[in-house]
């Protein structure tokens, strides 16, 4: 690329002047669309949803306020803590486990594996599915009629049970099984992404300096992929607030109630009950728990980036 | 460069997409959109013949499927075509959410149609709460299901000696007799519909007719907490020993493949569970037995699969009233009810064509209409409004799981239902 | 394959000591190799026998009589609604409802990127901060405000009202895919041609994109899989002209009625499932290499 030698007073004469005005403008203009149409879909239909939570809605939107009553109303229904109870079940599980087997499987693949050419869309393909498809997979597979515990025992091992998925107390364990399975392949990805930008002057300097193996990971690695852990965290959270669909498509909220889920419980009261002011309540503190947790960690995480 | 690629493919398809969605928005042809959720089995193909029966007149059938949950992703998607503007022209719809939905003034005017086709005098006063509004015609019933049924493999019971069940007591003895044999005694799937469906029986069993108006129709909560209810759920704790380790979350045309296999003795379902027998060439008498469930004999619990018509612009109002008619027709009527294994809408459709269990329901029907014991079904959503419904269900399902014992699922009952009454 | 491979135990000598150790490495990477692939497997096997063998057998063993009847079926024949029309017909709509998706919600993507890292104007961080949120917004909230808002626009029930929607709700992750990518790209070289007087698009074309190649694969391959699988939006936005086939999966394996075809239902699984499949197979490679170059970097 030629860089023609200008000297710099040009810049600041007349005729770059109106172009460095256009230049200034151009780039908010062009970021403006996307800017809006988010600010317009998503925060206003935050607030719309805020504002549903106070009318008489109930199977369709009612343009009325009659004060916060649906919240004590949400509060007092069983499902609710049953689903917030869940929601925390799962999302702690999820993230952990995804970033542990993840962080893990990205390091030994990272040993200079022969056939990591086959093993990472292994690892990875689960992804690409959708969670109709990996729902009803692992449904049949942990169904005890059907699946893993019916194989056990047409093998000859029939003391075997795995009835997890149709145990009130279980069940939700089961929804983690499938669903660290479909995203920890992704989460590994993005680790070994992130441990293939490390420079190995220092992990070798480290070496020689004598420290172990162990040290070396948690004292150099880890730390030099904080990137990674905010872009897998993000990607998890995401992922089990939308659990939605697995939910729907392994256990439906059962057996009876056992996997609600907040995302399942708002779906229900909103479109099935014909309460949507519940289900708009609902919503709102479901988007009160994550802000929580997400809006601190992005502050964190941005402000601490170099300039 | 892949961005260049990319840019000319999409664009080429937004213009072939253009194209593609020109003919369906320049329809002037009579054309019915239709939502439903039977998208498998005899129920898609009865209702096919409703579709050919329009195409015959000259109505043009859009289907939109969305199965699921017994329509509840279609209730959805209804919510967002009506709120977008862009109602269908009919949606299979039950009970009381025909209610929900003409308080909001989207439903159509279907008297014309109603008093030319004398609908007043032929369908059943019950059936008529549901399908009018204030007075008006808003929907057209198809058919009319009933729930107090149990299905019993025949030879699961003459093996062992037993008959057909009329009591209670009856009904105990010959399912622990069942269980003893080492078969599964109840088919049953573990989902909160089910749960409810067989509530709705024992209810009637437990305390008759009267009661279950007073406790499941008027929402008494005194009726709701007595030592009947107390009774009632006592019974279905009772009901829970009789199934097999499996029944959580199970299909229910899986409880009904049990059944059909001899795997299980008696399953309690709705008349729907008929169609699984006869697909698998079973014949009522000779492989199975349908009854109604012991002690509520005399009294039929219905729900009716409806088509709710929308209002429509004045260029598909032609098409939507055809479908109406075409509905009602008493040939349709029989022949879909056939497949279904329902009673038609109708009273004054000839039961000639149906088996023997459909000629019971038919009989049954008119008997209950006479003795006014037509009493809709709560777990079908012919008793209670939607919310009211679901807050019950919860509680059912709770005790039959064992999650609350029968004195709180009382208690729980009658906080459920003062919750969810807005 | 860059020269910062780390290789913590590259250099080490003692070959022999290492040997079990490598040994216990490749068997614990197989065993979760078939952790992931045992679903897989049941759904291939599974999709490839007679009913009868299904019902009566277990659902590991290979199958005595292979048939490629259930695929067919549910490609042509399985019914989706009134008419048994098989799969087929929604496969196109799928198509077009995720190509432009994509490649739109791609170019806003990059194009948010390049002004949030190369712009930097006051506040561009809280920009980005608001952008970012909105990747958590749970699609439930989402259906009823933009079926009204689809409605008004006339463009309810028709792929283009999908279009807007995916596109709108990708935005978040193909602006974060892009900024961070942006973000460790040399802001000599954009300043350099700012004085060399190139426009704000000239610099984007010629500069940043000839080397945007391993973002574009990471960001294509994830709005692609979201788009083409999404259930909620394609059932509540779509009309009969417009409807995936995520929504007529849906109906195939959700029916409620007779036998359960679970062969067919898992040959229509697999069937919706083979485009994104094989875009992450076939793009996989260039997927963690795009993510080297910098969507996980800060």
């Amino acid at each position: 690329m030629a860089v023609a030698a200008i000297p710099s007073h040009t810049t600041s004469i007349e005729p770059a002047r109106t172009s460095r005005g256009i230049e200034d403008w151009l780039p908010r203009l062009v970021l403006a669309p996307s800017f809006a149409a988010l600010i317009l879909f998503v925060y206003g239909f935050i607030l719309f949803t805020l504002y549903l939570s106070t009318t008489s809605s109930t199977l369709l939107p009612v343009f009325d306020f009659i004060g916060f009553g649906a919240y004590s109303r949400l509060f007092s229904i069983p499902n609710w803590t049953i689903a917030l109870k869940n929601l925390a079940i799962f999302g702690s599980l999820y993230i952990v486990l995804c970033t542990a087997m993840g962080l893990f499987l990205a390091i030994l693949i990272d040993q200079k594996i022969r056939g990591e050419g086959l093993l990472r869309p292994i690892f990875l393909y689960p992804m690409a599915l959708s969670f109709i498809v990996t729902g009803t997979a692992w449904k049949w597979f942990l169904d005890p009629g059907i699946g893993l515990e019916q194989t056990m025992h047409s093998l000859g091992w029939t003391s075997f049970t795995f009835n997890w998925i149709k145990d009130s107390q279980m069940a939700i364990y089961t929804i983690v099984i499938a669903a660290v399975w479909q995203s920890s392949g992704f989460v590994m990805a993005m680790f070994l992404a992130g441990l293939r930008g490390i420079d190995s002057e220092i992990m070798k300097a480290a070496q020689i300096d004598g420290a172990s193996t162990v040290q070396t990971y948690r004292r150099i690695v880890i730390p030099q992929l904080r990137p990674a852990f905010l872009s897998a965290f993000v990607v998890l959270a995401h992922l089990a607030i939308k659990s939605f669909d697995l939910i729907i498509a392994m256990t439906n909220g059962g057996p009876g109630r056992a996997t609600e889920m907040p995302s399942t419980f708002m779906y229900s009261y909103t479109f099935t009950r014909n309460q949507m002011n519940v289900g708009a309540a609902s919503a709102v503190i479901m988007l009160i728990m994550i802000s929580s947790i997400i809006v601190p960690y992005l502050y964190a995480e941005l402000r601490g980036e170099k300039k | 460069m892949n961005i260049t690629k990319s840019c000319i493919i999409s664009a080429a398809l937004l213009a072939s997409s253009a194209l593609a969605g020109l003919p369906a928005l320049a329809q002037g042809a009579q054309r019915v959109d239709v939502l439903h959720w039977w998208t498998s089995g005899g129920e898609a193909s009865a209702l096919n013949v409703l579709k050919q029966n329009l195409n015959g007149e000259g109505v043009a059938w859009q289907d939109v499927p969305v199965a699921g949950g017994g329509g509840e992703q279609a209730m959805t998607v209804l919510r967002a075509r009506v709120t977008s503007g862009n109602p269908p022209t009919a949606s299979q719809m039950l009970g009381f959410d025909i209610q929900d939905w003409a308080e909001q003034g989207v439903l159509a005017d279907l008297n014309a149609i109603a008093a030319k086709e004398n609908w007043d005098k032929n369908i059943p006063a019950a059936l008529q709460q549901f399908s009018k509004y204030k007075g008006t015609w808003v929907a057209a019933p198809v058919n009319l299901h009933s729930t107090n049924w149990i299905w019993i493999n025949k030879k699961v019971f003459d093996d062992l000696g037993l008959k057909p069940p009329q009591n209670w007591d009856e009904f105990i003895a010959a399912l622990d007799k069942v269980k003893a044999s080492g078969k599964t005694a109840l088919a049953h799937g573990g989902q909160p519909w089910q749960d409810a469906t067989i509530f709705d029986s024992v209810v009637i069993a437990t305390g008759g007719p009267e009661f279950y108006k007073k406790a499941l129709i008027d929402l008494d909560p005194q009726a709701l907490g007595s030592d009947t209810m107390k009774k009632v759920f006592e019974r279905m704790t009772q009901l829970r020993k009789y199934v097999d380790n499996n029944f959580s979350g199970r299909d229910w045309n899986l409880a009904s493949a049990m059944v059909i296999r001899g795997d299980a003795a008696v399953q309690i379902m709705g008349d729907w569970a008929k169609g699984e027998f006869v697909n698998a060439g079973k014949k009522p008498g000779t492989d199975f037995i349908c009854t109604r469930f012991p002690g509520t004999q005399g009294v039929v619990t219905f729900n009716t699969d409806q088509f709710a018509m929308f209002k429509v612009g004045a260029d598909r109002q032609g098409a939507q009233q055809k479908m109406a008619m075409a509905i009602e027709d008493p040939g349709f009527q029989s022949s879909f009810n056939v497949v279904k294994g329902s009673a038609p809408a109708r009273t004054d459709v000839s039961d000639a064509a149906f088996d023997d269990c459909g000629k019971k329901a038919i009989a049954d029907v008119k008997d209950a209409v006479a003795k006014g014991t037509l009493l809709g079904s709560l777990a079908h959503g012919h008793a209670a409004r939607a919310a009211v419904k679901n807050a019950m269900y919860d509680v059912v399902t709770a005790v039959f799981n064992g999650d609350y014992a029968p004195d709180q699922g009382v208690k729980e009952l009658v906080t459920a239902v003062a919750g969810a009454k807005q | 394959m860059t020269a910062h491979v780390s290789t913590i135990s590259e250099d080490r000598s003692a070959t022999s000591s290492r040997a079990p150790a490598r040994a216990l490495l490749y068997l614990v990477l197989i065993a979760f190799a078939l952790y992931y692939l045992l679903p897989l497997f049941i759904m291939i096997v599974n999709s490839v026998k007679p009913l009868a063998e299904i019902q009566g057998g277990n659902m590991l063993s290979l199958p005595a009589e292979t048939t490629f009847e259930p695929w067919r079926k549910a490609w042509n024949e399985a019914q989706i609604g009134v008419e048994a029309t098989g799969l087929a017909p929604y496969f196109l709509n799928s198509i077009l409802m995720v190509v432009p998706a994509v490649a739109i919600s791609t170019i806003l993507g990059a194009l948010n990127g390049y002004v949030l890292t190369k712009y930097r104007f006051p506040g561009h961080k809280i920009v980005f901060g608001l952008m970012l949120f909105a990747c958590f917004i749970p699609f439930q909230i989402v259906l009823i405000p933009m079926a009204r808002i689809l409605g008004m626009l006339g463009i309810a029930g028709t792929i283009y009202g999908l279009i807007l929607v995916h596109v709108v709700y990708g935005l978040g992750f193909t602006t974060l895919y892009f900024r961070n990518y942006y973000e460790a790209f040399p802001t000599e070289l954009v300043r350099a041609a700012q004085v060399d007087g190139a426009s704000f698009f000239k610099i984007f074309y010629r500069i940043l994109l000839p080397s945007s190649g391993p973002i574009i694969v990471v960001t294509v391959i994830w709005q692609f899989t979201n788009v083409w699988n999404d259930f909620l939006f394609g059932a509540s936005f779509s009309g009969p002209t417009a409807m995936p086939i995520t929504v007529a999966l849906n109906n195939l394996v959700n029916s409620s009625t007779g036998v359960k075809e679970y062969n067919v239902h898992f040959a229509g699984a697999l069937l919706a499932a083979l485009p994104t499949l094989i875009v992450y197979i076939v793009a996989g490679r260039f997927f963690v290499r795009g993510l080297m170059s910098g969507a996980v970097k800060g």
